[in-house]
């Protein structure tokens, strides 16, 4: 069984306390990991300046290059781990075994990450909008149009408390190395693997490992991270959400109620769209912010249910080495049961119809965990409470909405996809400050554009543009 | 074949066995009998289905007892606590919990300056120097601890002086995620810490939550200075947060070393407004830095009782919750479950009794439970 420490700057510290990682179903043992405590984070980040300070002794170009190469160290090689190695199947499987998450799904997630890695170049191009990075690095410099422009660094190291449930996050922390900035993480508790794996390639590629601190731990630990570095992302619920509403220094993300709009001019053709709107809900086990919760048309809401059901109903949870399981198991106790009984009670609402309920049982008990299977409800109106729900699996609501009434009833919306051709409507989804990612056309909620910024550009986060003015004579007096 | 040692420690075992039997019997007397008892253990009595004052020889007879409902302890009349033979005593009511709801309160006449001098004894001379002066950094307002450490500090020839911190609130914020103002008041505690330290004021020894001896270091290092350099060389605290991993932390990072090292000492110790003071064995990194606790038997003792029979003790080593009984002339709480487990933890030369270990809150209420706030 592997043995994995916490790392501080690079170094590997064992600590008195452990915890076990298991097996989602079996809990057979498949990790020891140790235990941070809060403390050891807020004295360690007195040096956080010097992860920055030993980044900048390379570029940015040199540090894109180091991180393509730790890309494919990632994806192919066998790397170190705690005191042992993993190697890549390893690593899909040990991640499928304690997340519950399909082993296909969990390789789909590490070409993701490795797709980020290798395209850092363009991903940064378009997120500062062509900036030379060395103006990110020296904090200043002269655009090619002859201005000078000031970027000034709000942190030197990115702070992020990881989720245990959702591997597909980690893409949105990896810029922070090639901009010169140190990682602090908090993984997941049955999620350490993505974080140590990355760590691990960063090493092998070349980037200083004293850069790098991992922290497993408890509440106390993620409390310690956010306070003591000045920018940090979290990954939680609304409640989470709500907490680090305002906080300029905290990056937070939560459920994404991600929404399909389908125009009036598209809706009587709804049949042509029903694989975007089943790949939307259905696809990483409906486990990211980025799948679709909510179905919004004007008309046909209960035929397209209808088709919804008949596609995503009969769904099985199947082990998590079938190349088909498309469900990712619940693996806290009776979290299941608890996420149905919220489920159910929304679906006896007036104006609601369950277009899963001839399919049988949602709920599937395993000895240790549990799986919902998907549900596609009907609601009359937005303003029933199933409208705006999101859930940890294959879960949507179609709504019949006037399209007058759509993007105001959508409430927050991480992406909407518009299905229009209506250019007066599109305006107005542009104009819609509840929308964050937009796409117009029958383009799948949960296919990103990496080219994009995603909840907040992370360079708006971690830098800060600003007036900077540099005298001829820096020591005349100006007459 | 059990060498000398052995026998000893087995001798001295019987003694403090005996002489919790003696005293058991001297306690559960004076309470439950008309003349000296509380209004409480009188009206009590007419329910057992027994006479405590002809059944209770031993203290196996406190099973006797149903067990001890905390919620017999709060709200009034406070005085149905008072002994009858302390009723023109000065008396103080110190309180538990409250954060919401009515807190559990426990009348005291002597029992916490006696309590903390029972504790002084097993304080080192060395790190705790007789006339050196203390820091209270805690909850003090209708607790018991700052007058309890003024009393200690006062019987070892010392000054305290006194950091307020009001945990009710502390725990409101936590649960309101007013982190900032959390944050805020913290600092606000320390700054009044380290300027008191720094005052010549001759402070030797403190006590200070886990989390306000962490605070203290770090502000303390943030001024380029250490906590040796404040001139205190002897710490007790307190909480289940004092893990042996934190307690390592505390050793090896903050305070720059084992007390022989760094020349600071810091104990670590279990208890409540319900009991005394359990202290620790001392806390070493050759054993990891493990924490077993021992209650101040016989004026309180604790036991590590299984999980579903909690009249039946655990094995050594083993894992169940932490019961709790208080006997002393004022106070009589027998068999009150602590919201903690722990292991059952084997006797020793210096507290030849039960102890118990790896205290931490009792995982069926440990979700429930905010802990380490202050």
């Amino acid at each position: 069984m592997l043995d994995i420490p916490v790392i501080r700057w690079g170094k590997p510290y064992e600590s008195l306390e452990k915890t076990e990682v298991v097996h989602f179903n079996t809990g057979e043992p498949i990790a020891t990991v140790s235990s941070a405590n809060g403390g050891l984070v807020s004295r360690d980040m007195r040096k956080a300046q010097k992860a920055r300070d030993r980044l900048r002794e390379f570029s940015c170009e040199d540090l894109i290059a180091k991180v393509d190469k730790a890309a494919d160290l990632f994806e192919n090689e066998t790397l170190k781990l705690g005191d042992g190695t993993q190697s890549p199947d390893q690593f899909v499987h040990h991640q499928s075994a304690s997340t519950g998450l399909p082993e296909h799904m969990c390789r789909k997630n590490m070409v993701k990450n490795c797709f980020v890695m290798q395209n850092m170049t363009e991903i940064l191009e378009c997120l500062t909008r062509g900036l030379d990075l060395d103006i990110l690095t020296n904090g200043y410099g002269t655009e090619s149009r002859g201005v000078i422009v000031s970027y000034q660094a709000q942190t030197p190291v990115l702070g992020a408390v990881l989720p245990s449930n959702s591997p597909g996050v980690h893409t949105l922390w990896l810029p922070a190395i090639p901009l010169q900035m140190g990682l602090v993480l908090k993984p997941g508790s049955s999620e350490p693997w993505t974080a140590y794996r990355v760590a691990a390639a960063f090493e092998a590629a070349g980037i200083p490992p004293e850069v790098i601190s991992l922290y497993p731990g408890g509440h106390d630990v993620g409390g310690a991270l956010m306070t003591s570095c000045p920018r940090s992302m979290i990954f939680g619920s609304q409640k989470t959400v709500d907490q680090y509403s305002g906080n300029p220094g905290v990056q937070v993300h939560g459920p994404g109620f991600s929404k399909i709009f389908l125009g009036d001019d598209c809706v009587d053709q709804w049949e042509q769209f029903i694989d975007v709107m089943a790949e939307s809900v259905y696809i990483n086990g409906g486990r990211s912010c980025i799948n679709c919760s909510a179905i919004y048309a004007s008309r046909h809401t209960k035929e397209i249910a209808q088709a919804l059901g008949e596609r995503l109903g009969p769904v099985e949870a199947l082990p998590p080495d079938d190349p088909e399981a498309g469900l990712a198991a619940f693996t806290v106790p009776g979290m299941g049961k608890a996420v149905w009984d919220m489920v159910k009670q929304d679906l006896q609402a007036d104006g609601v119809t369950d277009y899963t309920a001839d399919y049988g049982d949602r709920v599937v008990e395993l000895e240790r965990a549990s799986y919902l299977r998907p549900v596609i409800a009907h609601a009359e109106s937005p303003e029933c409470d199933i409208a705006s729900k999101e859930f940890m699996f294959p879960f949507a609501t179609v709504v019949e909405c006037p399209q007058a009434k759509m993007i105001k009833a959508a409430g927050p919306t991480l992406v909407g996809t518009a299905i229009t051709e209506d250019q007066k409507w599109i305006d107005q989804l542009l104009s819609a400050t509840n929308i964050d990612r937009l796409n117009v056309g029958p383009v799948p909620t949960n296919r990103l554009n990496w080219l994009q910024p995603h909840e907040g550009n992370i360079i708006d986060f971690l830098f800060r543009s600003r007036a900077y003015q540099v005298a001829e004579n820096k020591v005349t007096a100006i007459a | 074949m059990t060498n000398s040692s052995d026998q000893d420690l087995d001798a001295a075992v019987a003694t403090a066995k005996d002489k919790l039997d003696q005293h058991t019997v001297e306690i559960v007397q004076r309470h439950f009998h008309e003349s000296t008892g509380c209004p409480f253990w009188l009206g009590k009595k007419s329910e057992l289905n027994f006479d405590p004052l002809t059944e209770v020889k031993c203290y196996e007879d406190l099973q006797k007892f149903p067990s001890f409902e905390d919620d017999w302890l709060r709200g009034g009349p406070v005085e149905r606590w008072r002994m009858k033979d302390h009723a023109d005593r000065p008396t103080y009511v110190f309180e538990t919990g409250g954060t919401t709801g009515v807190p559990k309160s426990r009348v005291v006449v002597d029992d916490f300056r006696t309590d903390y001098e029972v504790f002084s004894e097993t304080l080192p001379d060395e790190y705790f120097p007789r006339g050196g002066n203390w820091l209270m950094l805690g909850p003090s307002g209708p607790r018991r601890l700052r007058l309890a450490v003024e009393h200690l500090a006062q019987v070892r020839g010392g000054i305290s002086f006194c950091i307020d911190l009001d945990p009710r609130w502390v725990v409101k914020l936590i649960k309101k995620g007013w982190m900032d103002h959390l944050e805020a008041y913290k600092k606000h505690c320390i700054d009044q810490a380290i300027t008191i330290l720094t005052a010549n004021h001759n402070i030797k020894c403190m006590f200070g939550t886990p989390k306000l001896i962490e605070s203290l270091c770090l502000e303390l290092e943030e001024r380029d200075m250490t906590l040796a350099e404040t001139g205190v060389t002897g710490i007790f605290s307190g909480g289940t947060e004092f893990t042996p991993q934190w307690t390592r932390y505390c050793v090896e990072e903050l305070f720059g070393g084992p007390p022989e090292e760094s020349g600071i000492y810091m104990t670590p110790t279990y208890g409540n407004t319900l009991m005394g003071l359990a202290c620790s064995k001392p806390v070493t990194a050759e054993e990891k830095y493990k924490i077993s606790y021992y209650a101040p038997q016989p004026r309180a003792v604790t036991e590590v009782v299984q999980f579903d029979d909690h009249n039946q003790t655990v094995g050594y080593g083993e894992t169940g919750r932490v019961k709790l009984t208080t006997l002393t002339p004022e106070f009589f709480v027998p068999g009150f479950l602590e919201r903690d487990e722990g292991e059952r933890e084997q006797p020793f030369a210096k507290f030849p009794w039960d102890g118990v270990s790896g205290v931490r809150p009792y995982h069926k209420l440990a979700a429930a439970t905010t802990v380490g706030v202050y």
